[in-house]
């Protein structure tokens, strides 16, 4: 299948049917979209319910959690939750790691996955696609086989709780190197062989003509790899135990664990808007790669 | 292969690989490394204070005296068979929707696909309130139709389906934007051509939307039961596999046999028995593909 670039957002089909006796086709067009409006409506607003729920109980106090009947709207709004919050747990610490984390993986991953994307591309060398082969039978490989060996092994480099066991392993990526390919796959040659019959290096040829037109699909990848690790809980989990070293997913889990007997439900609702916020921020502002690589990889597979 | 190569062939093969050796180096120290080590494992007792002891078959035995193992393949197999065909469907159902070129569409698609980014830990832990029986939000609105609803998490009924409805609205909006994305590769020509033949919606629906679509289906079935069978962090966060091991998954069992009981070697087979069960299922999909996916080819 070929994923041309067309966006979802310009998808039109046809809505017209045959027309029911009497009525213009424009007519009953109107009434189908009315219902399938209404039953969107009604869904969405159950998807959207948890997020509500989430935002009115971290503005209320302790006790007006356990108001019945439950409430949308807070009584009182104690905006001073989102303070205390940070009195409980260092939230700062827990955003700076994984933002540290996110970022240098993803760098990672965008430097060892476009070279080798060129080299599988464009270069020939021997055993180029046995190697590549090698490379796609490992994303059948679920991360369960690969975790405790991983695990041993972050062990002997003394690594375990240490952020570098977080980083580093995850900066090779053989559906990043995949795409990337993919991608540079159809990038015009002649672009190239000018390059080439000038005298230019390979580096000079990936670093000034291939490197910038594969934009869209670094952008693509970088949004999918942060969000990724952005998102990861059973890695860190497994590596991480002291608190100044926790990601923002093991610090939610961290709160929500020391209190398991009485939840400050409110506290910890206001933990998860904060928790919840950068990676939506990040997800509206890269909308349009994000997307594109939606579509890229879901019609190329 | 030839013994001389050209000068610039000789300078591409070195580039080549130049190229992929930064990639190459972690791939194979962090990648194939582990997966032949968890091979190795598979066959071996080891509890990480002295060195692994070669054992044979004996983790497979065990896995079959393993209660808590086949409750757990149990529950893996069901959360998959559950929640990827009613997650599928209702992707289907809600992208068809949200492809009518209508006023708010462009709200609708953001509001169904924003539980997909957020904090998947967070999701977890306001559905855990969400479900709470008697100050949640769900049996509250249960209560004003006169359901009682259970004691959702705390019960072993109703624990692996408040897991499956959380996981649909965490995924569901995925999937409908990989639809939607498949619809627009529908031709628009076959919609006019039927319409001129006088077919009805229904019709249309059927005989073309359904049949074109089948490639889309088929990545979003594959990947989704790739990704259900691989189930962990909602079900750590929200019920820590009980009560009575009703959500324990694979994944949460080899987790705490690795990390908890330090039982490498029998964490590392029943990880194995995950791979095969993941390849199983991928390979029927695709032996099946050819008899309902629309110009499936096996190259």
């Amino acid at each position: 299948m070929k994923a041309e670039a067309v966006q979802p957002e310009r998808i039109s089909v046809p809505a017209g049917t045959r027309p029911i006796s009497g009525l213009g086709r424009s007519t009953q067009t109107f009434i189908i979209d009315v219902v399938v409006w209404a039953g969107l409506l009604v869904g969405s607003i159950i998807f959207i319910l948890p997020f509500f729920w989430m935002v009115s109980s971290s503005f209320k106090e302790f006790g007006g959690l356990f108001n019945f009947p439950p409430t949308f709207i807070p009584s009182t709004w104690q905006w001073t939750n989102y303070l205390e919050i940070w009195r409980r747990l260092p939230f700062h610490l827990f955003f700076r790691n994984s933002f540290f984390v996110s970022s240098l993986e993803t760098a990672g991953v965008l430097f060892t996955s476009s070279l080798a994307g060129y080299a599988f591309a464009r270069l020939r060398f021997r055993h180029r696609d046995t190697i590549f082969l090698i490379y796609l039978s490992t994303m059948m490989v679920p991360f369960a086989v690969r975790m405790i060996p991983l695990f041993v092994l972050m062990r002997t480099f003394q690594w375990v709780d240490q952020l570098q066991a977080l980083i580093i392993p995850g900066m090779f990526s053989a559906w990043g190197t995949f795409l990337m390919r993919q991608f540079m796959l159809t990038i015009p040659r002649e672009l190239e062989d000018a390059g080439l019959i000038d005298g230019a290096s390979f580096f000079q040829i990936y670093y000034r003509i291939i490197l910038p037109l594969t934009g869209p699909a670094l952008a693509t990848l970088g949004i999918f790899t942060f969000m990724d690790s952005w998102n990861a809980f059973l890695w860190p989990l497994i590596i991480i135990s002291s608190l100044d070293k926790k990601t923002i997913s093991l610090g939610m889990a961290a709160f929500r664990g020391m209190t398991a007997m009485r939840t400050p439900w409110h506290l910890v609702m206001a933990a998860s808007v904060v928790s919840v916020l950068p990676i939506m921020v990040l997800f509206l502002v890269g909308q349009k790669y994000y997307v594109r690589g939606i579509v890229t990889t879901g019609l190329k597979g | 292969m030839a013994a001389k190569l050209s000068g610039l062939q000789r300078k591409e093969e070195l580039a080549g690989y130049l190229f992929i050796l930064p990639n190459l180096i972690g791939f194979l120290v962090f990648l194939v490394f582990p997966i032949l080590a968890a091979v190795y494992l598979t066959f071996t007792e080891w509890e990480l204070s002295s060195a692994p002891e070669f054992a044979g078959l004996a983790n497979f035995r065990a896995m079959i005296g393993d209660d808590i193992f086949l409750k757990a393949f149990g529950n893996t197999f069901y959360y998959a068979f559950v929640a990827v065909p009613t997650g599928v469907f209702l992707a289907f159902v809600v992208a068809l929707g949200v492809n009518r070129p209508m006023r708010g569409v462009f709200a609708f698609r953001l509001i169904y696909f924003l539980p997909h980014v957020t904090l998947t830990v967070a999701a977890a832990i306001v559905w855990a309130w969400i479900y709470h029986p008697e100050f949640g939000i769900i049996n509250y609105l249960l209560s004003l139709i006169g359901i009682q609803g259970p004691n959702w998490l705390f019960n072993s009924k109703s624990a692996m389906p408040a897991l499956i409805i959380m996981s649909n609205w965490k995924g569901v909006g995925y999937a409908m934007l990989i639809f939607l994305a498949g619809l627009q590769g529908v031709p628009a020509e076959l919609y006019e051509a039927a319409v001129m033949d006088g077919a009805n919606g229904w019709y249309r629906l059927v005989k073309i939307t359904i049949p074109m679509l089948s490639p889309t289906t088929f990545f979003v079935l594959t990947t989704s039961f790739i990704g259900a069978f691989q189930g962990f962090d909602q079900f750590y966060i929200m019920t820590n596999g009980g009560p009575s091991f009703a959500t324990t998954t694979l994944v949460l069992h080899i987790f705490n046999n690795g990390f908890r009981y330090f039982k490498m070697g029998y964490a590392s087979s029943m990880a194995f028995v995950l791979f095969l069960c993941i390849l199983c299922i991928t390979l029927i999909q695709w032996t099946s593909a050819r008899t309902w996916v629309h110009g499936f080819t096996q190259d």
